[in-house]
């Protein structure tokens, strides 16, 4: 893997700047929240697994959370030169991988995700840009300090640029 | 008791739990095939959130999911992971066709999957039921087929809610030598592994 590839993990965030690229695999009902500073540059991902910090009974890791998680993103990238102003965001994943025929809140995990972060981003006034949600399926996704440019890549159902 | 607390004495009880449970759906593997199935020693995983998408050799290894929830007097989730091409056997093999015969995605053979996965963890909740004498069941099965990465996460989204770490009880099934046909992954709830533990005189 070239040196300027970063991976981020579930419950993981990172940023970087050109010609950094960010990579998170197998996003299934997590979300891949992909922040862009065009201005200058700089990338910032974000894979979060749930939405509210405060639904959940242990909140300390701020990046499992679409709300902490922006949040801390935001400031990290700020506290290099980024600038609210300047970002825009695009979204991947949230798909409900399994189907069940319970009632399990676990069915809408995916979902309620994307809803969280748009309502999260709304608050910054960050605007979403292009989103490649929902779904059943799993993706991985390649975001490019370049040109802010989102690759995505599923099984069955292809590679495609947001 | 948070999962750090887990000392060897416990794991290994973990890990013997896995071998019984697994060691029964290896034989009703076994019995479907008509082959000889053998299973790994189990493996306690307690993984941070960023190394789940990591097991079963990568994140985006294409694999064959069949979830269960597990109800009764623990909770928690069961996932057995079948390699592509170990589902197509096990299909052709349940509905008489040719074990090598290329097998198509449809109603049918994903029902068939589901059965598959029906029939092998009900045979591990059964063993796990007997040792304990807690009542332990599994809900109806939900099937996905894609990127190893993705299927693992959903249980480790349940425990996200409380904590940040996962437990899996992971028995390895291979046939022949070394072909791997699959994986069993046991994900009780924080709560369920104590039960588990406290039943089994483990937790004094």
């Amino acid at each position: 893997m070239a040196d300027n590839i970063i991976k981020v993990g579930m419950a993981d965030l990172n940023y970087t700047r050109h010609p950094g690229i960010l990579v998170t695999l197998g996003l299934g009902s997590c979300v891949g929240i992909a922040l862009y500073d065009k201005k200058i540059k700089m990338i910032g991902l974000a894979h979060i697994m749930l939405p509210w910090s405060h639904q959940a009974k242990n909140n300390a890791n701020k990046a499992k959370f679409a709300d902490t998680g922006i949040m801390l993103l935001l400031q990290k990238m700020g506290e290099y030169g980024a600038s609210v102003s300047n970002i825009v965001a695009k979204l991947a994943g949230g798909a409900q991988m399994f189907s069940f025929s319970g009632s399990s809140d676990m069915i809408r995990i995916g979902q309620r995700n994307v809803e969280a972060t748009k309502a999260v981003l709304q608050q910054f006034r960050i605007p979403v840009i292009s989103e490649d949600t929902g779904g059943s399926y799993g993706r991985t996704i390649e975001f490019y300090s370049e040109d802010g440019r989102l690759m995505i890549k599923t099984i069955g159902y292809g590679i495609k640029y947001i | 008791m948070d999962l750090s607390l887990l000392n060897s004495f416990h794991l290994d009880v973990l890990k013997e739990i896995g071998n019984i449970g697994a060691g029964n759906a290896a034989t009703a593997l076994a019995k479907l095939l008509n082959k000889k199935v053998e299973m790994k020693v189990p493996q306690i995983r307690i993984m941070g959130f960023s190394e789940v998408n990591e097991v079963l050799g990568g994140a985006e290894t294409p694999v064959v999911g069949i979830l269960l929830a597990v109800l009764g007097d623990i909770s928690g989730y069961i996932l057995f992971v079948l390699e592509q091409s170990a589902a197509n056997t096990l299909v052709n093999i349940l509905m008489s066709k040719k074990p090598d015969e290329e097998m198509e995605y449809n109603e049918i053979t994903l029902s068939a999957l589901k059965e598959i996965g029906n029939i092998l963890t009900s045979s591990y909740l059964s063993a796990l039921s007997a040792l304990t004498g807690l009542t332990i069941k599994p809900d109806v099965p939900a099937l996905a087929i894609d990127m190893a990465g993705a299927i693992l996460s959903v249980p480790a989204i349940e425990f996200g809610k409380t904590t940040d770490t996962v437990l899996y009880i992971e028995t390895e099934f291979i046939e022949g030598k070394d072909r791997v046909i699959g994986d069993f992954f046991l994900v009780p709830d924080t709560e369920s592994y104590i039960r588990l533990l406290d039943t089994l005189g483990a937790m004094c």
